[in-house]
Formats: structure tokens, sequence, C-alpha cells
């Protein structure tokens, strides 16, 4: 009895090791890319030193930020200070345990994996919170209210996304969402639906033109101004783990996960985990372009955009969606 | 079954002692943390019961979105701790009353026959294994029978929702708004307007 419980949990961890390592490899090399991309935007060289065409960079930063001094500010409140960057770090990871890779390639195979990811996505606010507050700073209080009035916002517009998908899916299991789109991907016939999500997936995770929470030449960093050290590489890490589960979360939605483009046969012979890999990398590019182009919103456009364009908008699509099935009797059964 | 019982009693007992935290705490941003620790734990016990879409709809709704604005509020609000302490003993004889009322009834409740009875019935509460999901469940039976009541739920948070915005609403004027329409539609015959400018006069 307690032998099979032992093994069930080794079994667990591995898998849950099989993919948290790596989620945080990817990271390291996701800020490589990063700034090679904006390099090559802005017409300069990048990094290029540590490493074959500077390809340790991310490693050599971490471990000289780990090396440093922890500093905890002596006003703060210890205890809160302490726990904000713990829970970015923890619920960017969380949400990486409905996310199917492949058939059958995912950890926990849930009823409800759609609302699990974006129940985790919804608290990744707190650690902004948290820290704004637990820093007793001006600008890092400022910045953890721009943060949760801004992610509240989307919120709402990425739900009504949701439920459009979900309405041609019938199912809120992520494997079933991906396997609806064997005949089509959802990025075709539901669009706008598609952009919009990817721009409130931008603003969700504080990414430019959206990122006013850190927001560097108003805010100091916002609202990890008082962090360094290895706390600071928690909230790092955690910022850019989400963005690699936005990414995901995109692709299973609207880019048909772990399905190639067309069925037929040297496509299909690829396995599904390549195809779920280029696509995310695509994602994350355009996350980069993004930033590399765009200039930054001021705070009230930023509003302006998310309830006054983007939820009418979805509002109307959700309504004008399901109209359509029922009209046609498309319905999934 | 014991892994079950074990994480079944973490929960609530965490969930109980956050409670509690929530209302002896000093100061009033660590109440609203315990409340989430609380909701979070008692989404777990959702989970435990096989009710795995209310849960996710519990951390969506309450932590996600109401505790936000709760935290977003205490924050804002400069409180005075030492104040607030003040009134403890004044209240303590209400407040320990009515909670004693509260221990005695639920207490009844459990001791009368016929709710004992009800308990002894039943199996030991385990994950109900269904065919039918029961996000399904809940949409077939909320889409039928509730129908109207669902419909009258949604106009009362409407109303509740125009109401707080007209409170809010206030338009002072001399407030100096961006119009990005016009923005849009401005073109050189618009933007620009030639003038003559006599020498030595200026406009």
């Amino acid at each position: 009895m307690t032998h099979d419980i032992l093994i069930t949990g080794l079994i667990i961890i591995a898998q849950i090791l099989a993919v948290v390592v790596p989620v945080l490899i990817s990271v390291a090399f996701l800020v490589y890319a990063e700034r090679k991309v904006l390099a090559l935007i802005q017409l300069r060289r990048g990094p290029n030193i540590v490493g074959p065409f500077g390809i340790l960079q991310s490693f050599a930063d971490a471990l000289k930020l780990i090396t440093k001094e922890n500093i905890i500010p002596s006003g703060s409140n210890k205890i809160v200070f302490i726990l904000a960057p713990i829970i970015t770090m923890v619920l960017s990871l969380a949400g990486w345990a409905v996310i199917p890779f492949a058939p059958g390639w995912v950890v926990s195979d849930i009823n409800v994996g759609i609302m699990y990811l974006f129940a985790v996505s919804s608290l990744g606010v707190y650690g902004i919170i948290m820290a704004g507050w637990a820093s007793n700073s001006q600008y890092p209080f400022l910045g953890a209210l721009r943060s949760a009035a801004q992610m509240v916002s989307y919120e709402v517009s990425i739900g009504f996304v949701i439920i459009t998908v979900l309405l041609c899916v019938g199912s809120l299991n992520l494997s079933k969402i991906v396997l609806a789109q064997q005949t089509v991907w959802f990025a075709i016939p539901l669009l706008p639906m598609f952009i919009i999500f990817f721009i409130s997936a931008l603003a969700e995770t504080n990414r430019l033109p959206f990122d006013l929470p850190e927001d560097e030449s108003t805010l100091v960093a916002g609202f990890f101004t008082e962090y360094s050290s290895a706390s600071f590489v928690l909230f790092f890490l955690g910022e850019y783990a989400s963005m690699i589960l936005m990414s995901s979360m995109t692709v299973i939605l609207f880019l048909g996960g772990w399905l190639p483009p067309f069925d037929v046969y040297p496509l299909n012979v690829v396995p599904g985990v390549i195809w779920f890999t280029v696509k995310v990398i695509f994602i994350l590019f355009l996350f980069i372009w993004v930033r590399g182009t765009f200039p930054r919103y001021r705070y009230d456009q930023l509003m302006r955009l998310g309830w006054k364009v983007f939820l009418p908008f979805s509002l109307l699509w959700v309504v004008a969606t399901s109209g359509f099935l029922v009209y046609f009797d498309m319905l999934p059964k | 079954m014991v892994l079950y019982s074990l994480t079944f009693y973490l929960f609530s007992s965490v969930a109980v002692l956050s409670a509690l935290m929530v209302i002896s705490a000093k100061n009033p941003v660590h109440s609203v943390l315990f409340l989430i620790l609380s909701f979070v734990n008692a989404s777990g016990l959702f989970v435990l019961l096989g009710a795995e879409f209310l849960a996710m709809i519990l951390v969506v709704v309450y932590v996600g979105a109401v505790a936000v604005l709760f935290l977003f509020v205490v924050m804002m609000l400069d409180i005075n701790f030492v104040k607030l302490r003040e009134g403890f003993l004044q209240y303590l004889p209400f407040g320990a009353l009515l909670g004693i009322v509260l221990v005695i009834e639920l207490g009844i409740l459990f001791l009368t026959d016929r709710s004992s009875n009800i308990y002894k019935n039943q199996t030991p509460l385990q994950p109900i294994v269904n065919e039918v999901e029961n996000t399904k469940m809940i949409g077939q039976i909320l889409y039928t029978e509730y129908f109207y009541l669902f419909q009258i739920c949604g106009i009362i948070l409407l109303v509740a929702m125009i109401g707080s915005i007209t409170l809010t609403l206030r338009d002072k004027g001399g407030v100096k708004r961006q119009n990005i329409d016009s923005q849009n539609t401005v073109d050189a015959s618009t933007a620009i307007e030639k003038k003559k400018v006599k020498i030595g006069e200026g406009i």
C-alpha cells in the first residue's frame, strides 16, 4: 500500500521535473533570443561574448545576480516582501501542469483545464500587488496599482475569447480543444478573437507596449524597484515563464496545439512536440517583435483599449458566434 | 484513500486557521491575504468533492477578481491601527453573544435526530466519478430548471453595475480629454491654417 503511494509519488515528481526543467532552460534561451532579436531590430550585435554567439549570456547573468547581496529594505513588511517573488514564480510554473505538449503528454489531464489556466493566470496579479505594497515605497506601490487595474481589465476580454473558443469545442479539456481543430485551426474562423487574445496576453504578462507596471522611464523599475539578487531573479524568471505559458495557451486555443498545419505525408510524421514548440517559438517571436516595434501606451489609452474597444467587441463576437452555431446547427454535441 | 483523507485534513485545517487569522491579524492587508488563502483552500476542498468547475469558478471570481479589489481598497485606505483597537472591549460582549447564539443554533441543527439520520445513511464523501462532466451537468440544470432565477441574477448584477457607474460618473467640465476619432480624421486641410502675416505685426 505505502509502497504504491511511494512509486506514484515518485512518478508524479519525475513528470513535474520533466516539465519544469525544460521550461526554466527555455526561459534562459528566451532571454537570450529577446536580446538578440532586439539587437537585430536596432542594428546592433547583442550579446556575443559569453560562449559561441553569446549563447551562454543568460546563465552568466543568472550566476552574477544570485551571488549578489540580497537586500531587504528596513521599512518593508518582511514576510510579504519575501513571499511575493516566490508566489510569482510558483504561479507561473503551476499553469504548466495542464498543458498538453502532444497526445497524452500532459501531467494532469483534467476536465476543466482551460478554467484552471485562466484561474492561475488571474492569480499572477498577487505577486505584483504584494511586492508593491510590501516594499513600502512610492514607485513600487504605483506600479502595483497600475498592474492590478490592468490585469483585471484585460482578464475580462480574455474570458470572452475563451468562451468563444469553448462554444466551438464543447469541452473545457485542453486536449479536446486541440483535437477539435483537426479540420481547421481556430485562428482562421476566429481571426479577430485570435488578435484580441494575443494583445490581451501582452497586457496580462505586462509586456511592451503595455509594461506600465514597470515603466522604467517614470517608475524606476515599477513593482520590483526594491528587489535585488535572487528575489529579483525569481520575478524575472516568473515574467518570462508566464510569457511562455501565455504563448502555449495561444497555441492551444488558436493554432491547433500539437497538430500539423495539414494532415499530409511529410508533415504528419513530424512528432507533435516539435509542432507545438515551433508554434510557441513563433508566438514568442511576435512578443519580442512587438516590443521592438511599438512605443509604450499611456495609461488612459491602455484602459480605453481594454474596456471600450476589446470588451464590447469580444462580447459582440460571443453573441455572433453562438448565433451562427445555433442557426447552422453546428453546435458540438 | 489515505492520501485523500490527508489532503482533506490539510485543506480544511489551513482553511479554518487562515479564516481565524482573517479576524485576528493586526494588519488589514494581512487579513485580506489570509482571506485569499482561505478561498484557495476552500476551492481545494471542492476539487476533493469532485466539483472541479465550482472550484475553478471560486478561484477565478473570488480570488482573481473580488479579493484583488478588496486588497486594492485596503491598501489605499490610511487606516489608524491604534484607533481600530479602541472599541474592542466595548463591542466584545455583543460580538460574543452573537457568536454563542450561532454556535448553539448549529449545535441544535446537528443534534436533532432528523438531520443526524441523514448523515448516518450517507456514504463517506468521495469524488463522484460520472460519465457526464459536472460542468455539463451544471449547465443542463442552470439553463433549464433554474433559467428564470439565473436571468434574474443577471439583471440584479446589471442594475448594481449601472448603479455604481452612475454614482462615480461625473463630468466636471474643463477636463481635457483625448478624442481618438477626431485625431484620426485630421488631415492637412483641417490641421493647417494658412495666414498672411504683415511684417512687424505678428498674428
